[in-house]
């Protein structure tokens, strides 16, 4: 167990004290207990950076060595990246959460034991090589999400959504599951590294391709791409400190990790191009534009977080073609700018998230209906929600335009291309890039001056605004901060953050002769990608200003049909009312249906089984002649079969019923069973005996018998279970294969036992055991007799309450 | 002969069925021991039927004797079926002491009210 084994457990045993040390401070803030936490690990990954440069590091703990399962830690670029916005953020949110959760009011040890909890399994999913490991602590992102969105588990709205989360995001996880199995079966490896060294090998092999298919729905269901990013709006029930870190910084970027994790693998089929490219470029549009009809401040920002997450995956899709094209750096940029917008995102949308909640807590609203003229008592807030939400419109001079720009670029080069047809629907991609990049400027535009423009309405507000105290103010500005640093300075994170992390996603750029460097400028001329911004910010503000004429028209005419939400809900509505109805239909609670069920499927499997495999045979030859004795015997048995069948009265069929015993009992005369005519006819008597017992207390066959009729399922059935017996006894005698062992009873009955009578030699002497158990059975069905007429706990009951 | 068996067999197995999927009580309780008596002769008629004498050493001077096998086996499964059918028999008692009916239509619970 090394160090980083520890960072990673860390918030997870820390988790385990939160609620000892909530009880015990109780005048401290819990938060400032936890705070030191994501701060330490922080700065312990710091001290990764200069060593990733060059060679990632490896750790390794066995957990399950005979199944190739280990804990397995590698810090490389990618996963480096990921660990600082982790534990970053994560610092910045608990220190928010400190100043936005009262102290008296919440139930603080939950929240920061699911925090903590959240913050390991993220740490574990961006570190672990393991693919077991990686979905163990996947599944706990998901689990830890939902106790987080639940958190105010009084609210209806909570429940809904923590529940849509779960459903949708552990659903991925297991098709995911599914995808790692069937990687393991193809490369007998659970290592991601070794899996991808293997990969030029299993390219070919069947499986690669749902294989890729299933761990897409996995990354695309936790990453909200368009159709599963229905429960990212609902999450927003969540405290405002969740939404900032879990569904705008870290989480939902799990599913852009192992796209990125697996490019590497997968990036030589055209399938994993044209899937991630196409469902990232959509969910970019649909996010974008239903943005713009929202009300309210978090799900505008929760559908900005959908579209932002598809610009991301529809770069790593372009950028695969890097991989396809072997070492050519041209597609490399999409990479690049993937990355640096994953990172650019976290940043900008924390912090925007952040002032969202600031805005929610000294408002008492996020309606940007009833907000607005807020920058006068609110000039802080403005400052951050101006610089996020800029960055966020892909403007200068913050890092939000830098990757925008490299945005365009990557998608304008995609229609030079001349592979899989990239070249004709290729040219479709930059249009809808830009497109959405549109209506991205337009709720951003909205975000802002609704909320901080305009006329001032107090008189909506349920509080009396003013400016947020300094901590809740902090952590946003950190932000903020950084997204001016890196729109100014970007080459600053360029070599030590983002060149390994891109060459962890293409190793080609990797390789030791690779002279592979990113420089990104501010001001890189007049390009094609700058004219489209320029385009973007002329179309946008025309469309900002016309808001009020078409957003109507957007919110009620065009999406009702397109609303996949009430598809998931009527899905759900569906299964349930389904799965109740065909549970209600089947299971009726008779015992006669459950009967039909029984018999029905032993006819059809033993007559299918017969006819399958030709099982029929027929011989006659070997039987033995018929008597005019048998006939008369079997004659009785059948007139006693129809009288118990048909008869009215109970007791004719009681009658009837001994009979047919006494009959089989002459049959085990004739048939030379002494032993057991014997039994079957003591045994007869008294059965008869019982029956009228209990016939004596039992009322005339009723009136509940129905006629018996030809043609109902009762007669079908029982025809078909006598054929089914007859055709078994006919096929199954004179099928045999070896010598009946009875010759070594009559042998040595005598001889080793000292009794002429073979039967009950076998019985008491041979096989004793059967008789011994045989003895137990009556014996229990006795106890049984007596405890049912004895015991009468009910009548005891009520003679209990009587007195 | 044994096709004359496995043909009434066949009946009894049919006649059985066709009770036990009845609404009496008592009805199905015929059923199982029709049931049973079925199963019994299936036994002894698979072993063979009057292949020798009565397996008991001595009687006769042969040394073709019936199977004891089967016979063994029967006596046990009439002994449990006796067992098994006064302990039904009982329960049918009990049941209709208590619900007052000796349907099956009142073992199906709270459900069967609105039937």
């Amino acid at each position: 167990m090394s160090l980083l084994h520890v960072a990673i457990l860390l918030p997870f045993f820390a988790a385990l004290l939160i609620p000892l040390v909530y009880k015990w401070t109780k005048k401290i803030h819990t938060g400032w207990l936890v705070l030191p936490i994501p701060v330490l690990l922080f700065i312990y990954f710091c001290s990764f950076i200069p060593k990733t440069m060059h060679q990632s590091t490896t750790a390794t703990m066995p957990w399950i060595p005979s199944f190739g399962i280990n804990f397995t830690v590698v810090v490389d670029g990618l996963s480096l990246l990921f660990a600082l916005l982790i534990t970053g953020i994560g610092s910045l949110v608990v220190f928010y959460s400190i100043y936005y959760l009262g102290k008296k009011t919440e139930r603080l040890n939950n929240f920061y034991a699911f925090l903590m909890i959240f913050m390991s399994a993220m740490l574990g999913v961006v570190l672990s090589d393991n693919l077991i490991v990686l979905y163990l602590f996947w599944e706990m992102t998901s689990i830890s999400s939902f106790l987080l969105i639940g958190y105010w588990y009084h609210r209806e709205r909570s429940r809904y959504g923590a529940r849509k989360s779960m459903m949708i995001t552990v659903f991925g996880g297991l098709m995911m599951l599914g995808g790692f199995i069937l990687l393991h079966i193809m490369t007998d490896s659970f290592s991601v590294r070794e899996i991808i060294a293997s990969g030029p090998a299993i390219a070919g092999n069947p499986l690669f391709v749902p294989a890729m298919i299933f761990i897409l729905l996995g990354a695309f269901t936790k990453s909200a791409q368009v159709p599963f990013h229905v429960w990212l709006p609902d999450a927003m029930e969540a405290p405002t400190p969740v939404s900032a870190y879990l569904h705008s910084a870290t989480m939902v970027k799990a599913g852009i990790y192992i796209v990125a994790r697996f490019t590497p693998l997968f990036a030589v089929s055209e399938v994993w191009f044209w899937t991630v490219s196409i469902v990232g470029i959509v969910t970019l549009l649909w996010g974008s534009i239903n943005a713009t009809k929202k009300n309210d401040l978090k799900a505008i920002l929760a559908y900005s977080t959908i579209s932002q997450l598809g610009l991301i995956m529809s770069l790593l899709g372009v950028g695969a073609l890097s991989l396809h094209f072997g070492n050519e750096e041209f597609y490399a940029a999409a990479i690049v700018a993937a990355v640096f917008h994953l990172f650019n995102h976290a940043t900008f949308k924390g912090s925007l998230f952040m002032m969202v909640g600031i805005v929610d807590h000294e408002t008492g609203t996020r309606d940007i209906r009833r907000l607005g003229g807020l920058m006068r008592i609110m000039p802080i807030t403005a400052t951050i929600a101006f610089i996020g939400t800029f960055a966020m419109a892909g403007l200068p001079p913050f890092n939000g335009f830098l990757s925008k720009e490299m945005f365009f670029e990557s998608m304008t080069d995609i229609v030079h291309m001349n592979l899989w047809n990239a070249d004709t629907w290729g040219v479709l991609l930059p249009v809808i890039a830009w497109i959405a990049s549109v209506f991205t400027f337009v709720y951003s535009m909205i975000i802002f001056f609704k909320t901080f423009t305009g006329k001032n309405k107090p008189y909506l507000l349920p509080k009396k605004p003013h400016e947020a105290p300094l901590g809740l103010l902090l952590p946003p500005c950190i932000l903020a901060f950084l997204v001016v640093l890196i729109g100014i300075f970007p080459n600053l994170i360029a070599a030590p953050i983002l060149e390994p992390a891109v060459k962890a996603i293409v190793p080609t750029l990797g390789a030791a002769d690779s002279d592979f460097s990113i420089h990104i400028s501010l001001w890189h001329g007049i390009t094609p990608a700058l004219l489209m911004t320029i385009g973007v910010v002329i179309v946008g503000t025309l469309l900002y200003k016309t808001n009020r004429y078409w957003k109507p028209w957007i919110t009620t005419r065009v999406p009702k049909k397109l609303r996949i939400g009430r598809a998931y809900d009527a899905s759900m509505f569906y299964l349930e009312q389904g799965s109740y109805r065909t549970t209600m239909w089947i299971m009726t609670g008779w015992l006669r249906t459950y009967l039909n069920y029984m018999l029905t499927a032993f006819i059809i499997l033993i007559i299918g089984t017969m006819f399958i495999t030709d099982a029929f045979n027929f011989n006659f030859s070997a039987m033995t002649p018929v008597t005019a004795v048998d006939f008369v015997l079997a004659a009785v048995i059948l007139v006693t079969l129809i009288g118990t069948v048909f008869s009215k009265s109970r007791i004719t069929s009681i009658i009837l019923l001994g009979a047919m015993g006494y009959t089989v009992s002459i049959f085990f005369i004739i048939s030379r069973a002494p032993d057991l005519a014997l039994t079957q006819l003591v045994i007869e008597t008294i059965s008869v005996v019982l029956y009228l017992l209990v016939f004596y207390h039992l009322p005339q066959f009723s009136n509940i018998e129905e006629k018996p009729k030809w043609f109902s399922v009762k007669t079908i059935l029982s025809i078909g279970v006598g054929v089914t017996v007859t055709l078994i006894a006919l096929s199954a005698f004179d099928t045999t294969f070896y010598d009946s062992i009875s010759q070594y009873y009559l042998d040595n009955a005598y001889k080793e036992a000292g009794g002429k009578n073979v039967v009950n030699v076998i019985l008491v002497d041979f096989r004793g055991f059967d008789t011994l158990f045989e003895t137990a059975v009556l014996a229990i069905a006795s106890i049984g007799i007596y405890a049912m007429i004895k015991l009468r706990l009910t009548k005891r009951r009520e003679k209990d309450e009587n007195q | 002969m044994e096709l004359l068996m496995s043909i009434l067999i066949g009946l009894m197995f049919a006649a059985a069925v066709y009770l036990i999927l009845s609404k009496s009580l008592l009805r199905i309780i015929i059923g199982t021991a029709i049931l049973s008596h079925g199963v019994n002769l299936l036994v002894l008629t698979m072993g063979g039927l009057k292949r020798g004498e009565a397996p008991i050493l001595g009687l006769k001077v042969t040394t073709a004797y019936n199977d004891p096998i089967p016979q063994a086996l029967i006596l046990t499964a009439i002994v449990i079926g006796f067992g098994v059918t006064a302990f039904f028999l009982v329960l049918a008692y009990r049941a209709y002491q208590e619900l007052d009916s000796e349907s099956v239509s009142k073992t199906r619970g709270h459900e069967a009210d609105d039937e």
